[in-house]
């Protein structure tokens, strides 16, 4: 099997894989990053959401052969519980979250929104978050605690 | 006060707690964390009655190995059942710790107190510690004495904040999904499109061989899988399966148009709830009729269900994201010819599965695998399709109400009927072990059709299905089909979220008839205040007889008490009928009794609130006559961030009376608010579910019909 190499939180991977394995699976199996998850397969709940050079995509979908020299984030890379992310702090503080299974997709796209929409309003941030679903119903929380982030980051 | 059926079957407080040297406490429980944030309530009544700090106390994951048999994590009761035992064991070890300091300390064991862990005298000096008599103080002993009930009075504490939530949005494992065992091997099920289904011939040879190097066919009579070290291995060879194989259908599906008619042609087994008089009256009344429906909704899990198994020859072990460990040990064991001390099942979280969702199945496709791997331990994922039409569903139903209403505004001679499948298929239901690969392989059982849960266990197709107004003596009974193409069993409020939405509809219309506000038409038929409470609340806080907002905006009401004996809820629904029908806004107010963990409640009827507004205005499970085709995200849409309404919550605490579990009271009230919106919006009365364009269109036309 041909061996990648691949840039993922900062750090070069090499893994040995075939060419059409998806991300999330390199991420999850080889590299044993299990923040981004397995929702569908087909890119339509968000769940395996990840950065590449800093955009949202879907990991789930992504051919490792594709990330060529860009570069992977994961949830992982974000913050630690000793030094959060504004994000993970504002979910934590406002109990945002019922399950959490979806809640690593949605930070990293609510982290790369909030980079270029500083100040969103309520539907700024629910239009941003369209491409993921949460089955829980915690989605007001979430939204609150995006815009929560938003305004500590501004302070 | 009765004791809680989890201590009478677990009554030693060791079952609970083990105390340690190091003065941390571990407290075991049999309820399941589903991402309800069960455990967080738990170990807040643990820490409160122990008085520790909440830092020493851990809960312990599930397993059969270890844990109290509590049974099945459903029906709201976790709060209720367990919370009562887990006080129980804590205020009795509790008191042991203490006795044991006092004869230690020679001092009066009414004097002392515990904080954090630290046993003091009234002066402040710490005369033991948990930690320090963990050794001594004996737990193997009953904790019979039911503790004295609540006070009114609750010590000013703070909510607990979920004790899983922080490993989740920093990314650590904690879901089944993020399992890795030593040598696991990764295994996908090929499943055919209907529930009776056969394989049509042998799979090929040259099948075979087409397979992606490294894959293994594993076929057991219908049941089939395959094998593979690396996950996308397993993936490619399925999906390559998926589309050679063939299968024979034992059976068909409904015509999907006549779904409805088709529930009532079968044969069902009637069940009579309420058998009420009837007698002629003069002036004889009105009689209003109406006929309510809904299709079939899907758990719809985020995450698809999950399992691993190892077998080493003798001890079979399981984790899975089962709601009942004990069960899906004995239906395992009971399938496979095992004792049941020869499997043990560990619970791992899963994501939110509402109900009986294929967490179950996807364990016993794990452990027949694991039978067949020479002691490897197989991990086995569904995909998308089969977590939304191969598992259990929520069953289609139908309704007929009937009342009469007198010149007098009297409502007499309630009639109620409906029709669905059963409620409940969980593992160990009408005596079979209830495992979907189970009826698949050689030897094994099929599937008989879903049986409702008792009344002591608050029905199922009848949950809800009695009205909670005086209405003089209702007729109420159910008729639970006796054949099930389309394999059905709990879904988060069972029968309640159909029966409360036809019921509070039908109520909107009597009112309509009798020229009635639909708040004082029900509360004028309210005896119970903590029922006319919550729904005076909720209709407070949407501003209830204020003159409508926007334009083809309105507001509408629902109530129910859930399992006419659990948790009173009321919704109040603000419903805007543009080109599709949209919530606004809902304000539920809620009763649950003494509250354990207040955001906890919130958090429980505020996600039931938008999973029920979900179920209302979009949910439907589409099929053909040869299988189900919501098969992906696509064709089985639900709510998105962008259609979320505001949702408020109000709380009536109620710290004198017994704690009544949050999670499922929403659903009905929700769906009976939307709908009774919607008419208040724009004179529409929609009676079959979902509100979807192409219902509320149907509704429309047999209104401009009717004339």
């Amino acid at each position: 099997m041909p061996v990648f190499l691949i840039d993922v939180n900062g750090e070069q991977a090499r893994v040995d894989v075939e060419p059409r394995t998806p991300l999330l699976t390199v991420l999850r199996n080889d590299l044993g990053l299990k923040a981004a998850k397995f929702g569908c397969g087909q890119t339509l709940c968000g769940a395996c959401t990840v950065w590449l050079d800093d955009r949202p995509v879907y990991a789930c979908e992504l051919p490792v052969e594709a990330v060529g020299d860009g570069k992977v984030r994961t949830l992982e890379s974000l913050g630690t519980e000793a030094d959060p992310h504004p994000l993970q702090r504002a979910f934590v503080e406002g109990q945002a979250g019922q399950c959490g299974y979806c809640l690593p997709g949605i930070i990293m796209r609510a982290a790369a929104f909030l980079r270029d929409h500083p100040l969103p309003s309520p539907a700024e941030v629910a239009e941003a978050l369209d491409p993921h679903l949460c089955r829980c119903g915690s989605q007001q929380r979430i939204v609150n605690a995006v815009l929560r982030a938003a305004t500590e980051a501004a302070r | 006060m009765t004791r809680s059926p989890s201590l009478a079957a677990n009554p030693l407080i060791s079952s609970w707690l083990t105390v340690r040297a190091d003065g941390t406490v571990t407290l075991r429980v049999g309820k399941a964390e589903l991402g309800q944030g069960i455990h967080t309530a738990l170990a807040q009544i643990a820490v409160t009655e122990l008085g520790l700090a909440p830092g020493q106390l851990v809960v312990a994951p599930l397993s059969t190995a270890a844990s109290p048999d509590e049974g099945f994590t459903a029906g709201s009761l976790s709060t209720q059942v367990s919370g009562a035992a887990v006080r129980a064991v804590s205020v009795a070890a509790r008191r042991l710790f203490i006795e044991a300091t006092a004869r230690r300390a020679a001092v009066p064991a009414s004097s002392l107190t515990v904080v954090d862990g630290a046993i003091r005298t009234p002066d402040g000096e710490i005369v033991g510690s948990y930690g320090s008599l963990a050794t001594e103080v004996n737990l193997d002993v009953d904790a019979a004495e039911a503790p004295p009930p609540p006070t009114a009075a609750r010590p000013a504490q703070p909510d607990l904040t979920r004790i899983d939530l922080p490993d989740k949005v920093f990314g650590r494992p904690r879901f089944i999904q993020d399992l890795d065992l030593p040598g696991m091997v990764h295994a996908r099920v090929i499943r055919p499109p209907l529930l009776r289904a056969t394989l049509a011939a042998d799979v090929p040879g040259d099948q075979l061989a087409d397979l992606p190097a490294g894959a293994r066919v594993v076929r057991d009579g219908d049941f089939l899988a395959v094998l593979a070290d690396r996950e996308e291995v397993a993936d490619a060879a399925a999906t390559r399966l998926r589309g050679s194989v063939k299968w024979e259908p034992a059976d068909d599906l409904p015509e999907e148009s006549r779904l409805t008619p088709w529930l009532r042609e079968q044969q069902s087994e009637t069940s009579v709830l309420a058998d009420g008089e009837r007698g002629q009256r003069t002036p004889p009344g009105t009689t209003v009729r109406a006929s309510y429906s809904r299709g079939l909704i899907a758990h719809a899990s985020i995450a698809t269900s999950c399992a691993l198994a190892r077998f080493d020859g003798r001890l079979l072990e399981v984790w899975s994201h089962t709601q009942g460990i004990f069960p899906l040990r004995a239906a395992i064991a009971d399938a496979l010819g095992l004792d049941r001390p020869a499997v043990v099942v560990h619970h791992v979280e899963g994501a939110g599965c509402y109900g009986h969702n294929p967490a179950d199945d996807v364990a016993f496709d794990a452990a027949l695998l694991a039978c067949r791997t020479n002691g490897r331990p197989v991990r086995v994922l569904w995909d998308r399709a089969a977590e939304l039409g191969s598992g259990p569903l929520a069953s289609a139903m139908t309704a007929d109400v009937a009342a009469v209403l007198d010149p007098d505004g009297t409502v007499r001679d309630w009639t109620y009927d409906v029709w669905s499948n059963g409620y409940n298929s969980r593992p160990g239901y009408a005596g079979n072990p209830g495992l979907l690969a189970n009826g698949y392989r050689r030897g094994g059982r099929p599937l008989p059709p879903s049986v409702d849960p008792s009344l002591a266990s608050g029905l199922g197709s009848g949950r809800n299905a009695v009205p909670p107004y005086a209405l003089g003596s209702p007729r109420v009974a159910t008729h639970r089909l006796l054949s099930m193409p389309i394999r059905t069993s709990a879904i988060r409020s069972l029968g309640a979220h159909f029966n409360v939405f036809a019921i509070e509809s039908f109520m909107d219309e009597l009112a309509g008839v009798a020229g009635a506000d639909p708040l004082a038409f029900r509360l004028a038929r309210l005896g119970d205040e903590r029922a006319r409470a919550v729904l005076q609340a909720a209709a407070d806080g949407a501003g209830w007889g204020q003159p409508p907002g926007a334009a083809d905006t309105g507001l509408g009401l629902g109530y129910a008490r859930y399992k006419n004996a659990g948790a009173y809820c009321a919704a109040a629904a603000v419903v805007e009928a543009g080109a599709s029908v949209l919530v606004r806004r809902l304000v539920l107010a809620v009763d649950v009794g003494r509250v354990v963990n207040h955001d906890g409640v919130r958090n429980q009827i505020e996600g039931g609130a938008i999973q029920a507004t979900s179920w209302t205005l979009k949910e439907q499970v589409r099929f053909g006559r040869d299988g189900i085709t919501s098969l992906s995200w696509d064709s089985y849409p639900v709510l998105r961030f962008s259609e979320i309404p505001r949702v408020d919550v109000i709380v009536i605490d109620r710290p004198g009376q017994p704690s009544l579990g949050a999670g499922e009271c929403s659903a009905g009230p929700v769906a009976g608010a939307i709908a009774n919106g919607l008419f208040a919006a724009i004179g529409v009365r929609a009676r079959t579910l979902p509100l979807s364009d192409e219902n509320v269109l149907r509704a429309i036309e047999s209104m401009a019909a009717d004339g």
